[in-house]
């Protein structure tokens, strides 16, 4: 049993229209994967692909019109959508952490750094001021901020993106989690920031033995620090698989025109399969939602894919995915 | 000989006052740099070393400090507005966000005939046909042109944004990160068109970016900021095989190809980049470098020859071969 199962989330915006109609938005509709501790898993997708969605619906951080309407989120073997709002509360930044992509407004511009990590130490854990300070200096060193006991007193807008960042993994990191979500966390970081915040992610996951889920849109990103990797597409999860194995021998289409988009695979004048808009989320079509934009769809693809195993721990919703895999060798 | 450059920039500086007496904002510190016809220029740097700045002021978008920028053999550099107003259908820009580039209230037909309007003396009907055909080349389906810019998605709106700036067929395209808020398979698309525009067009462009594989991708040479300054200026490939400056070598190696079998070997640089406010003496990079001697924090260096193919890097430790980082 691995530390969380997600299996065939599905969650709904459902809101009126200008007549009054009820309209339904299927933002979410079949998300499979699972996480084991010690493991960096990826997901990756389009905007609006359903990546973040997938976050928020997974630890109840929903809010209407939002609703998850179908599937299950065990962690750790408890039904996390059947837990109450102060279940919940009880493990949100205590057993899973969340970083998120912009770190300023994610802190509280009105506390110093240093109480806003005490204050997040002793909502979940019996802990004496003079302890929780120790251990937030300790968290400060360990993501790698200079000069931790002036740093504890400095206001949010005094620091840079890259050290808010930090501040925010060891504001996650200060109750030890057994799960880390982190949000497209080095989104809008200049790349050698971003090189310096991933480091030290991954570096504290393996050494921390966490189970740690990040989700961006830089493949870049994916290749060098997941173990595996989850693709997103029209709010279901199309393929998951070690990364390796997916960037080889990807088995969903939409995995392998993503792939072949990526500045270092692109050919200019040669490609001409991209671009077409995902399907409208209101109005999905029956069957495999990549259809009208895929190049090798089929009648059989007018009935809906299951997710199913093409190798062992490699995944893809696609009727046609074990042939292409067989004509691509 | 070559051809006449499009644009040349010599000793460019432009400061910007910060509001403290005798403090000011050096953004930008003596560049030099040419684009020929059908040539593009990558502009790469983090954020804060003057990408955009550079961008603006070769346009005259502001004014610059010091420096000379040659505009298709004409000095601009001290024109006033008035008389800069002629030269701007042929230099055009696209920005980085086209959702907040483009009015919200007016139909896509008048924003890509707007610039036609501004600089052509056309009829209408002769304006409509180009607009028209302006859509086309940007693969716009006409249908869009009755509509608003709320109705499009983003890959689409930026496909507007090149429509409107290649309307007046100008000379030079100033781009600044255009692909960076697109999507991947969107960015592809647009970088096509790109490509195919510049072959056809031989328009000059400055492709500003922070997104390496990209600059990569569509630049014939590069140029690297940091600080206001040029570090290294050499054709796309070598940068990228040979980076010679450290700044250069750390920046390759903070990048991430999206390719698992790539091995990065990564080095990190300590610290973060000085204020621009009051720049380090000598080699602006000496503070962070893992090479640095101590001459130099006394000296700066020249931006020198490296090879034949022009390959230009300013450190004063590639003379004793001790500029390679770990």
């Amino acid at each position: 049993m691995s530390l969380l199962e997600v299996n065939e989330l599905e969650t709904h915006f459902v809101s009126r229209d200008l007549d009054n109609n009820i309209r339904t938005a299927r933002a979410l509709n079949g998300v499979t994967f699972a996480v084991d501790s010690g493991e960096f898993l990826g997901i990756v997708g389009e905007t609006g692909a359903g990546k973040s969605l997938t976050a928020q619906s997974a630890v109840g951080l929903l809010r209407p019109p939002a609703r998850v309407v179908g599937g299950s989120v065990r962690f750790a073997g408890t039904e996390l959508l059947n837990l109450s709002d102060d279940e919940l509360n009880g493990l949100r930044g205590h057993e899973i952490a969340m970083v998120v992509q912009n770190p300023r407004t994610s802190l509280d511009p009105l506390t110093r750094v240093g109480d806003q990590l005490i204050r997040i130490r002793q909502a979940h854990v019996k802990s004496s001021n003079s302890e929780a300070r120790k251990r937030a200096l300790e968290m400060m060193d360990a993501v790698g901020i200079p000069d931790p006991e002036r740093r504890a007193m400095a206001w949010p807008h005094e620091l840079s993106g890259g050290m808010a960042q930090r501040v925010l993994i060891a504001m996650a990191l200060m109750n030890e989690p057994r799960l880390l979500i982190a949000d497209e966390p080095t989104t809008g970081l200049d790349v050698t920031v971003q090189a310096q915040i991933l480091d030290l992610l991954r570096d504290l996951v393996k050494r921390m033995n966490m189970a740690a889920i990040i989700i961006t849109h830089d493949l870049g990103v994916v290749a060098h620090y997941c173990d595996r990797m989850a693709v997103m597409f029209a709010g279901s999860m199309v393929e998951v698989g070690p990364v390796k194995a997916v960037f080889d021998r990807p088995a969903h289409p939409y995995t392998k025109n993503l792939i072949a988009a990526t500045p270092e695979r692109l050919k200019l004048g040669e490609t001409s399969i991209l671009g077409a808009p995902p399907p409208d989320l209101y109005n999905l079509p029956d069957g495999c939602h990549h259809r009208d934009r895929c190049q090798y769809a089929e009648d059989i693809c007018l009935t809906d894919p299951k997710i199913e195993d093409v190798a062992p721990g490699h995944a893809a919703r696609c009727h046609l995915a074990a042939r292409l895999l067989e004509t691509a060798k | 000989m070559s051809e006449q450059p499009v644009i040349e920039v010599q000793g460019l500086k432009k400061h910007f006052p910060t509001g403290q007496k005798g403090k000011v904002v050096h953004a930008v510190n003596g560049i030099d740099f040419a684009i020929r016809p059908g040539e593009t220029l990558g502009m790469v740097g983090e954020s804060g070393s003057g990408k955009s700045t550079v961008g603006r002021t070769i346009l005259r978008l502001t004014n610059p400090t010091a420096g000379k920028i040659t505009f298709c053999g004409q000095d601009i550099s001290s024109l006033s507005m008035d008389r800069c107003r002629p030269l701007r259908s042929d230099m055009q820009m696209v920005f980085q966000d086209p959702w907040s580039a483009l009015n919200p209230r007016m139909k896509i037909g008048s924003l890509i005939s707007e610039p036609l309007l501004l600089h052509d003396k056309m009829v209408r009907s002769e304006r409509q046909d180009r607009t028209e055909a302006l859509a086309k080349r940007v693969q716009l389906s006409t249908e869009f042109l009755n509509r608003y810019p709320s109705d499009l998605s983003g890959g689409q709106l930026q496909r507007v944004c090149i429509a409107r700036a290649i309307a007046t067929n100008p000379k030079l395209i100033v781009l600044d990160e255009p692909t960076s808020s697109l999507d991947l398979s969107v960015r592809a698309g647009i970088l096509e068109l790109l490509a195919e525009l510049k072959e056809e067009t031989r328009v000059a462009m400055l492709f500003i970016s922070h997104d390496l594989g990209t600059v990569k991708l569509i630049s014939d040479q590069i140029v690297v900021l940091y600080l206001g300054q040029i570090v290294e200026r050499a054709p796309a490939g070598s940068v990228f095989e040979a980076p010679a400056h450290p700044y250069t070598q750390s920046l390759m190696s903070a990048h991430l190809p999206a390719d698992p079998h790539f091995v990065v070997r990564r080095q990190i640089l300590e610290g973060e980049v000085p204020s621009p406010i009051d720049l380090p003496t000598g080699c602006s990079f000496h503070t962070r470098c893992p090479v640095a001697i101590e001459a130099c924090s006394r000296q700066e260096p020249p931006l020198d020859q490296l090879g034949d193919n022009g390959h230009l890097a300013a450190c004063l430790r590639i003379k004793d071969g001790g500029n390679k980082i770990a």
